[in-house]
């Protein structure tokens, strides 16, 4: 009897040990097909939106809902290796650079009290030193901040350079003080590549309200300041080089195009009529623009403005909502005939300009001691703050430009496309569906752009992943799994 | 000596058990549970208290008293190949129990009481799971104590029956949503825990003895409704200054434990077989939804909508010797879970069950029974698509792969 026991027991272990298995295992090799390209070796070339940054800030969890991260996932299922990033320490965001703070912790959705909602800066300090250098190399090879010259730049990672020449979060992670981006990415032999890059050369002239020069025309980078537009020829010799690298071994890859920068939340969210008013304080500000309207229609009389810019520029308030006051480097310059004094190039905001998202905290504040200059209404806004129809266009212009490159670079070099212009359009317009609602541009409760209203949430970046899988799908015949936004995270709460 | 097995056999039941429609556990007897867990008329110790209460009268012994474990080794395994997620639940081992006593107080009258665990549930997925918004673990349990009359109306005719007192318990994780954490990236949950929740019952059965081999049995045990109150519900990484209350919440919940219906038959073919079929009618229509009410003001609706089940069951006895029975079986168990409603807390379809055992007989008063089950499911594609998100239904599925196996082992002592 008692060996009967001990012959029950040791089935019993056999069996329990006896795990159900499925006909087909999606975890074993073979269940999808990874078609005629090779993912063993993953580099993801790329700016803040390849490194993984939101809410203003690079940190882990935003690292681990990077798209390559996603993607890399998903290659596991067929073939893909192991996908290292350059990973900060903690989820606070931010950098410091021995010890001094170069960059602020991340944006987080603060509820007061009252159950109001704001976006704040988490109220910790950064602890990732970028003098703590890693240990490379690094399948992410996304760097914040880069634009397309950067890629190529050398010198680019040297920790001497930060605050001209270098990247801080490159000199974390770069093999040498002298290497560049695209060298560290080649480097490593990839078998496949991603590369998002072109965005920052036209995003930070429009964030920076068009402040920058448009450089088209002038090909030297060298020159460039940072919130310039790059010249469209520089783009297309630089993205050339950049591919030619990256396919010299022979791999496949998959190249996305730059989305309107006009139609992220970070322009779309303060409304370009922002002031409300009542008749008598209308009245009240009205006066002391009376002598500027004066003296439009003495500019008319005297041929150096017409009629319609004249009206262009009138400053009229009124009960209600107005537009807010700015100062418009595009106005004809004029001069007042008597003294010869400038004539400030003022006008009121229409439907047409994009007011950016930090004026939301500015317009109506106190421009000094006087309470009655206030800015956007007695005082009038500067340029960084509004980006006007006429810098627009140049963004315009240029990304027009850029993507028609990148769109016949990707088929010369037989590449998959991604077209992520087109799904930002989707988000902004009619918002893009996923299992658990629509995610759109909104800020904020659209839930696909983070907390700086330039970048996507996790979910944000699981639809760029899953248009990459899908461009990488057509294209190489495989059969990559897509992955499910509604698994990611969106707006963070403090 | 059966308190002492009853206090040692809570202490066992520390950890819990699944397996058998729902979160119905059919593991309460070793010489019936090798019989494909038939026993409706099948009447030979002290067990009936459970199987049929009726049954007491035809017991042969002055005495009769058994008692056994049944622990539980089940596998979940997940996939879902639209995404490529892959998962298996690391369940724990579960320890369902019973211990029966039966006493021939004369000819016509016996009396006897039962502690056994007919419900229960016990799954564990990795933390944060792909299905972690519908649950990351939950352990339920509920012991029935019943004390039993029976009374013989003929030699032909016994009826018997007598109130159930059930005392449950609940401990179930589930993350928030489907991907909400605080500014450390940790998950947001929430786990719901009550203990010694109690309701109460009964059990009725009837047996007839048309002739010297045929039995016939007909059993109903009543539904009873678990009903949790101020239990506690710990909210773990919600973001500090998120609107709303999750601090010392405590929440309300009702769990119905179905009623049951059982009929069977057994003929002895002659002095060495024994044939049984049981047929047993699962009153699951009862568990419509799983709300859960919070103090804070928020509350949980998570519909079920459970249908009634059946459960086909055949059993075979051969004594093989004095000292030695051995036991067969196998059964049917329809899933009470509809299209739709398929949630991984208990990811059950319709399930092929074969058992076996056998009995040695150590003296003529104390014997060994052994048993085994082992649940076999088909793969099946299913989802759960009642979870909400911005007011919007929220499918999760994919394919399920279960099995189980369960050893079971007791004692029988009669004189």
């Amino acid at each position: 009897m008692k060996n009967n026991i001990k012959l029950l027991a040791l089935l019993a272990l056999g069996l329990a040990a006896c795990e159900p298995e499925f006909d087909k295992e999606v975890s074993e090799s073979g269940f999808y097909s990874a078609g005629d390209a090779d993912f063993t070796t993953y580099v993801a070339v790329g700016n803040s939106l390849t490194a993984g940054y939101a809410d203003n800030a690079l940190y882990l969890q935003g690292q681990e809902n990077s798209y390559p991260n996603m993607i890399a996932m998903q290659f596991a299922h067929v073939g893909g290796g192991d996908f290292t990033q350059p990973l900060m320490n903690d989820n606070i965001g931010g950098l410091l650079a021995g010890g001094n703070k170069i960059a602020d912790s991340r944006m987080v959705l603060e509820f007061d009290a009252e159950g109001n909602p704001s976006p704040v800066n988490l109220d910790e300090e950064p602890t990732t030193d970028i003098t703590n250098t890693l240990e490379g190399p690094m399948n992410n090879m996304g760097v914040p901040g880069a634009k397309i010259y950067h890629l190529v730049a050398e010198g680019y990672g040297n920790i001497g350079g930060v605050g001209s020449t270098a990247n801080p979060y490159f000199v974390r992670f770069a093999s040498s003080a002298s290497t560049s981006v695209i060298a560290d990415a080649v480097a490593q032999d990839p078998t496949f590549f991603t590369l998002w890059i072109g965005n920052n050369d036209i995003l930070s002239y429009a964030t920076s309200g068009g402040v920058g020069v448009d450089r088209t025309g002038d090909t030297n980078p060298a020159g460039y300041g940072e919130n310039d537009i790059t010249d469209p020829n520089v783009f297309a010799s630089i993205y050339n080089n950049l591919l030619t690298a990256l396919t010299g071994n022979g791999a496949k890859g998959a190249v996305a195009n730059i989305p309107d920068v006009t139609s992220i939340p970070y322009f779309t969210t303060v409304p370009y009529a922002p002031v409300p008013m009542d008749e008598g304080t209308a009245n009240q500000v009205n006066q002391g623009y009376a002598d500027y309207n004066q003296a439009l229609s003495l500019f008319v009389l005297l041929g150096q403005i017409d009629e319609e810019e004249a009206q262009r520029r009138e400053i009229k308030f009124q009960a209600g909502q107005n537009p807010v006051v700015i100062l418009d480097e595009d106005l004809t310059p004029l001069k007042h005939p008597v003294t010869g004094d400038d004539i400030p190039n003022l006008r009121q905001t229409t439907s047409e300009d994009l007011i950016v998202l930090n004026a939301s905290s500015f317009i109506g504040t106190p421009a000094g001691e006087d309470p009655t200059q206030i800015n956007g209404i007695s005082v009038p806004l500067g340029d960084r703050w509004v980006l006007t129809p006429e810098e627009q266009q140049l963004v315009s212009n240029a990304q027009t430009q850029y993507n028609a490159t990148i769109k016949a670079l990707a088929e010369q070099h037989s590449l998959a496309f991604v077209d992520t212009r087109a799904m930002l359009a989707q988000a902004a317009e009619t918002g893009i569906p996923y299992d658990g609602g629509v995610l759109t541009s909104t800020y904020a409760t659209g839930k696909a752009f983070s907390l700086d209203g330039v970048h996507p949430t996790a979910k944000g970046y699981a639809l760029v992943a899953n248009a990459f899988i899908e461009a990488i799908n057509e294209t190489y015949n495989s059969t990559i799994p897509e992955v499910n936004p509604g698994a990611y995270p969106d707006v963070f709460i403090k | 000596m059966i308190k002492r097995t009853y206090i040692s056999a809570i202490v066992v039941l520390m950890t819990t058990f699944a397996y058998a429609g729902g979160y119905r556990v059919a593991l309460q007897g070793q010489k019936q549970l090798a019989m494909g867990h038939t026993g409706v008329a099948v009447i030979n110790s002290a067990e009936s208290v459970f199987f049929n209460p009726g049954g007491l009268t035809f017991l042969d012994k002055k005495i009769t008293i058994s008692a056994g474990i049944s622990p539980i080794f089940s596998n979940i395994h997940f996939q879902n190949s639209q995404f490529g997620w892959s998962t298996e639940a690391d369940n724990p081992i579960a320890t369902p129990f019973n211990v029966y006593a039966a006493y021939k107080v004369n000819e016509w009258m016996s009396a006897g009481i039962g502690v056994y665990t007919p419900y229960g549930s016990g799954v564990e997925y990795p933390e944060n799971w792909e299905g972690s918004h519908l649950v990351n673990k939950i352990e339920l349990a509920a012991i029935y104590i019943q004390p039993t009359l029976s009374f013989k109306i003929n030699d032909k005719l016994s009826i018997g029956g007598g109130p159930i007192i059930a005392i449950g318990s609940v401990n179930f994780n589930r993350n928030i949503d489907r991907s909400m954490t605080n500014v450390s990236g940790e998950r947001a949950n929430v786990t719901i825990d009550d203990s010694g929740v109690t309701a109460w019952g009964y059990s009725l059965g009837l047996a007839f003895r048309p002739t010297e081999e045929l039995t016939l049995g007909l059993t109903y045990k009543s539904e009873m409704k678990m009903k949790a109150r101020d239990g506690e519900a710990k909210f773990h990484n919600i973001p500090s200054t998120a609107p709303g209350n999750y601090d010392n919440v405590t929440f309300d919940a009702t769990l119905p434990l179905p009623a049951e219906l059982a009929v069977g038959a057994s003929y002895m073919i002659n002095e060495k077989w024994l044939v049984a079929f049981d047929y047993n009618r699962v009153y699951w229509d009862s568990y419509e939804s799983l709300d859960v009410y919070f103090s804070n003001g928020t509350d949980s609706h998570n519909p079920r909508n459970y249908k009634n089940s059946s459960v086909y069951r055949f059993g075979l006895q051969y004594i093989a010797s004095e000292r030695f029975t051995i036991r067969g079986g196998y059964y049917y168990d329809e899933s009470p879970v509809q299209a739709g409603y398929f949630a991984p807390e208990t990811p059950r379809n319709d399930s092929n069950n074969f058992t076996g055992g056998l009995s040695f007989n150590i003296s003529e008063r104390f014997a060994i029974d052994a048993a085994f089950l082992f649940i076999h499911f088909d793969e099946v594609d299913a989802s759960y698509d009642h979870y909400q998100e911005n007011g919007q239904n929220v499918p999760f599925g994919g394919s399920y792969k279960n099995n189980a196996f369960i050893p079971s082992i007791g004692v029988s002592y009669g004189f």
